[in-house]
């Protein structure tokens, strides 16, 4: 009797670690403490082991959800949770305009939407940390944020029009394993509201009040990391019920030890 | 996980479905006379049409517009140890502010403007207002606290709300407002400064942003709002 619960509670930790160690679709992400750009106070600082998507939510997936929940489709949709342009590249409710692709990531997304599309996958929005974290890789190096090349390429999509039209999946994943965090659209964060570099926070933050203009360029931690700056500036100036053509989203999960 | 699902699967849409239709002449000729059901109008014989009328008005006193934050269903803590939703609220204008107790530098000028706006309505009036601050620190500022915050600061009256949430309800309450803050260690946290007043139907109406700055704009605000 004593073997066989014995068994059961192997056979339960082999089976929870299956479950949760690794989800269709995700990639594990081994945590570990590094220097973001804007970290509090500029300091290291640490991230945990969780799961990414490995691609960011596409049109189709988006619609799946928005079948299943009435509330997040175009019409249904309250005004406090999304603007005016939310699902702007959709037909109606369920369908997208002839122009759209299911397998582009989905964009015109507001951050409600967002987080609660991962919630009701038991998931949830990637922190500002964890997304920077992983997305300094490129395809062969963890932090490749020293490499020149790393930067060029991401520049050179910020130029490129019209990225959020094209495909998940087209160009290489990155050394985690994961696809297009750079190169078809920004995505949204679970704590965007955190980056205090808005041009309001001039006079409505207690932090530096008066120095915050020049502080801004003063805290980068690495002045080379110019694509990182814009990301970080998108994210200052977000609100959270915008919905945005080139702004997409994926989910993470915790991993539960 | 399985809270989250299960609120998930609680916020399928709920309709009204037994609307009363109510037809009236296209022409009035028997003025505001109204009828339940299709049919002509017994002086000019044209046909009834359906209206949309009180039925629409009591539903909108009782339901809650898309604006309104009273879309929020989270559960606050108050400082008298209550457990309230943001719908609870409704029917007093509202000065909302995100502020934490352990907080040295904006919070307590903040919390000084919120008593000047006070200061500024009649006491009659304040019986149709509530100021309400929200804690951003929701792990140090139990009930407790905040009372004790709530007693040191004399804002301990009928008027003054202080809440708890919980870190995933705070930041969407940060959302809704605009308001940005960060943790900057244990204690501090760097954040906005926005006192914002919202009508009686939970719906924004006026921000104010920034610290000791002429308050004359959201204490009319509030003035209208509570005269109505």
């Amino acid at each position: 009797m004593k073997t066989k619960a014995f068994s059961l509670i192997i056979l339960y930790c082999v089976f929870q670690t299956f479950m949760f160690g690794q989800t269709e679709g995700m990639v594990y992400i081994e945590g570990s403490r590094y220097l973001p750009l804007y970290g509090r106070d500029s300091t290291v600082v640490e991230v945990k082991d969780f799961n990414m998507d490995i691609y960011p939510v596409t049109n189709k997936e988006f619609k799946q959800f928005v079948e299943k929940y009435p509330k997040w489709q175009k019409s249904k949709v309250i005004k406090l949770f999304a603007d005016g342009n939310y699902l702007g590249n959709w037909e109606n409710d369920l369908e997208l305009k002839d122009t759209e692709n299911p397998n582009s990531p989905v964009t015109y997304i507001s951050w409600f939407a967002a987080k609660d599309y991962c919630e009701c996958q038991g998931k949830r929005l990637p922190t500002v940390d964890e997304w920077e974290y992983v997305a300094m890789a490129d395809e062969t190096t963890k932090d490749a944020r020293v490499k020149p090349s790393y930067n060029e390429q991401i520049l050179a999509w910020y130029e490129a029009p019209r990225s959020n039209e094209n495909l998940i999946g087209e160009s290489p994943k990155n050394a985690w394993g994961v696809y297009d965090l750079h190169g078809l659209v920004w995505e949204w964060t679970l704590d965007f509201n955190s980056v205090l570099i808005t041009g309001e926070s001039r006079k409505d933050v207690d932090k530096d009040s008066n120095l915050f203009c020049g502080s801004a360029s003063v805290n980068a931690t690495d002045l080379m990391n110019y694509a990182a700056f814009m990301r970080y500036a998108i994210r200052g100036s977000l609100k959270a019920k915008y919905s945005m053509k080139n702004l997409g989203f994926r989910c993470v999960q915790d991993i539960n030890k | 996980m399985v809270i989250t699902l299960a609120s998930c699967n609680s916020n399928k849409s709920e309709k009204a479905s037994d609307e009363l239709a109510v037809y009236q002449c296209p022409m009035q000729c028997e003025g505001e006379k109204t009828y339940s059901e299709a049919g002509s109008c017994p002086v000019c014989k044209m046909d009834l049409q359906p209206i949309e009328v009180l039925e629409t008005k009591v539903l909108d006193e009782n339901s809650v517009s898309e604006e309104s934050i009273f879309n929020l269903t989270s559960t606050w803590n108050t400082e008298e140890g209550e457990k309230i939703q943001l719908e609870d609220l409704k029917g007093k204008t509202l000065v909302m502010v995100m502020i934490y107790t352990t907080c040295k530098a904006a919070c307590p000028r903040l919390v000084a403007d919120m008593r000047n706006i006070e200061a500024q309505i009649s006491k009659e009036k304040l019986d149709n207002l509530r100021f309400v601050l929200v804690s951003i620190d929701p792990k140090t500022d139990t009930s407790e606290r905040l009372k004790a915050f709530a007693k040191e600061n004399l804002m301990d009256g009928e008027q003054w709300t202080f809440l708890q949430g919980t870190e995933s309800s705070v930041q969407e309450f940060a959302n809704v407002l605009s308001v940005k803050y960060k943790k900057i260690s244990p204690l501090d946290f760097s954040h906005s400064n926005i006192i914002s007043v919202f009508n009686d139907k939970g719906e924004l109406i006026h921000q104010q942003e920034g610290l000791g700055v002429d308050n004359k704009e959201t204490v009319e605000t509030i003035l209208q709002l509570t005269q109505e």
